[in-house]
């Protein structure tokens, strides 16, 4: 008996590691392909005879480009996940719990009122507002935990955040800021230059962090009383871990601007099929997410060629696809 | 052992444990009884540190339990409560594994292997431990939690209302599993119940409530009479003897009345 039980879950455990094998090579090979696509013609040969203008192109913008791709997508991909389990709820997102729009607001007033301020500074204030955008849909979703239908907690979400869009709308308008605003608020991999994107690497690492501390967000998924039970700090790791997931969307907003579904889609297809233990589903959520991002950024460049079209437009389309499917399919499983 | 001293919750204007003063020695099984709205949930998690108390003090093994580390606490007591949540998709398994997390923080050593083994064995859940818990009947999953909190390997288990919702069988067995716990593992149990005649058969203590204060304490034999059934859950219950134990003949009451034989 107990060697059937112990041999069931070691069977999944090499499912798991095929399963992140296989999406791993997928990625790289997709990644490699994606360098070498773009207006201008780069060859391998190219870069093996280290044709100066090729090269300086290579080094300059499409690796860069790539790096933004895997640190957004992948970071994108876990802090849905964390959120989905912190606030038990299988639709929220950073984009379904004001805090993109927060961040964005931010934003708006950093170049507003900060205008000469360094990029870091802005990044910050942009946090800032992720943070307190992000800490007022826990308040109000905490008001009405008993009542708290499945569908109300994502509602009350997308209200604030169409609350704080409106704000942040509104003062753009005022000093002709909107174009910049809609690019926050649509992510766009074509601005991506070396210099240009490495905070990004901020926000690597703090996906390394979700990581460590993924037992806690399973644990404080479980709800309160056996998080506690357990021995867990539920508040600490609860504020904590939303924090974090709020940093990191601001972080990706400031850098390549708001990625809709993302957050959504990604982690909810990975748990489909692997269940709600963090420790286990996250390193393929990771590089799910980055996979979802880089073919949909491959779609954006190549299906207006030579003009490209904005990435979060083509992950709005295909997530909300996937999306509709996956609420029609299974209904989440009420969960 | 654990000592409670002038333990007091209100909620607003309504206090549900009014200065409960309590000591629960290490060994055995002891029930908290009564009738609905006494006070027992909320002294149960209020003795696992679930619940904020407004005054009084309590103690495990010495040990305050609203100023302990939470997680040296998690060594020495865990708590079930009623409602478990599944939504979350873990095997039953995985589960019983974060049983362990106190003592190995998520990094499972051999020992941490043999006492999830142990447990699922224990609990007789060996078939379903690669199961998703949301995939398993109500008796399952019930054991699937309980499995996970004795897997914590903790002196003290505490456990409110285990058996709801179960039926007959597996209520039954449960509540044998939970004894054997005591008597072949020496866990100290302090158990929600809502049938008077498992605390009867199975508890060493019957402590019964009222009204958030603690009105009868002593062996089943003692608590489970006439009068003081009549005293604590206001109905008169005829208490029979069955394999040398009271037996409260509760189930039979409302039919006596429509009868008109009372």
């Amino acid at each position: 008996m107990s060697t059937h039980g112990g041999s069931r879950p070691a069977t999944g455990r090499i499912r798991d590691t095929v399963l992140l094998g296989l999406a791993l090579v997928s990625l790289t090979v997709v990644s490699a392909w994606s360098l070498f696509i773009g207006v201008s013609d780069i060859g391998l040969s190219d870069l093996l005879r280290a044709e100066s203008s090729k090269m300086l192109l290579f080094v300059e913008s499409r690796v860069p480009r790539l790096a933004a791709i895997l640190l957004s997508g992948s970071a994108m991909g876990v802090v849905g996940l964390i959120m989905q389990s912190l606030v038990r709820n299988r639709f929220v997102a950073p984009t379904t719990a004001g805090t993109v729009d927060a961040a964005s607001l931010g934003l708006v007033i950093a170049t507003v009122w900060f205008a000469s301020a360094s990029v870091f500074l802005k990044m910050t204030i942009a946090v800032i507002f992720a943070l307190a955008g992000t800490a007022l849909f826990m308040a109000l979703v905490q008001r009405l935990r008993y009542a708290a239908d499945i569908i109300v907690v994502p509602l009350i979400g997308i209200m604030l955040g169409g609350v704080i869009q409106a704000a942040a709308t509104f003062i753009a308008l005022r000093y002709d800021l909107l174009q910049s605003l809609s690019a926050w608020t649509n992510g766009d991999f074509s601005g991506i230059l070396r210099g240009r994107y490495e905070l990004l690497y901020l926000v690597g690492a703090m996906t390394v962090v979700a990581y460590l501390f993924a037992n806690r967000f399973t644990l404080a998924g479980m709800g309160r009383d056996v998080a506690v039970n357990l021995g867990v700090n539920y508040h600490r790791v609860l504020y904590g871990g939303m924090a974090l997931a709020a940093s990191v969307s601001a972080v990706a907003v400031v850098v390549v601007g708001g990625i809709p579904f993302l957050g959504l889609v990604v982690p909810n297809l990975v748990t489909m099929t692997m269940g709600d233990n963090l420790r286990r589903v996250l390193p393929l959520t990771a590089v799910s997410g980055a996979f979802f991002v880089l073919v949909c950024d491959i779609v954006s460049r190549t299906i207006r060629f030579p003009y490209e079209i904005p990435v979060g437009t083509v992950v709005g389309v295909v997530g909300g696809a996937i999306f509709l499917v996956l609420v029609l399919r299974s209904r989440f499983n009420a969960g | 052992m654990i000592e409670l001293s002038g333990v007091t919750k209100r909620y607003g204007p309504n206090t549900v444990v009014n200065s409960v003063s309590l000591t629960i020695p290490g060994g055995g099984v002891t029930a908290l009884v009564g009738p609905n709205g006494a006070g027992k949930s909320s002294l149960l998690s209020m003795i696992g540190r679930l619940l904020p108390m407004d005054e009084g003090e309590i103690r495990v093994d010495g040990l305050d339990v609203s100023r302990i580390a939470g997680d040296v606490l998690a060594k020495k007591l865990s708590i079930l409560r009623q409602e478990n949540q599944v939504a979350v998709r873990l095997t039953v398994k995985e589960l019983v594994e974060f049983g362990r997390f106190p003592h190995s923080r998520g990094r499972l050593t051999a020992e941490d292997g043999r006492h999830v083994e142990e447990a699922i064995d224990f609990l007789e859940l060996a078939e379903f431990a690669g199961r998703p818990i949301d995939r398993l009947s109500g008796g399952q999953r019930q054991r699937a939690f309980i499995a996970m909190v004795l897997c914590q390997d903790t002196d003290y288990v505490l456990l409110d209302e285990p058996l709801n919702n179960l039926d007959m069988r597996h209520a039954s067995q449960t509540m044998g599993l939970i004894r054997r716990l005591a008597t072949e593992l020496n866990k100290t149990i302090v158990i929600v119940l809502h049938d008077i005649n498992f605390a009867s058969y199975h508890a060493d203590r019957v402590v019964a409530m009222k009204d958030g204060a603690i009105v009868a304490d002593g062996t089943p034999r003692e608590i489970i009479t006439g009068p003081s059934m009549a005293e604590i859950f206001d109905l008169e219950v005829p208490v029979h003897s069955y394999a040398d134990r009271p037996v409260a003949a509760y189930f039979a009451i409302g039919s006596r009345h429509l009868h008109g034989q009372d």
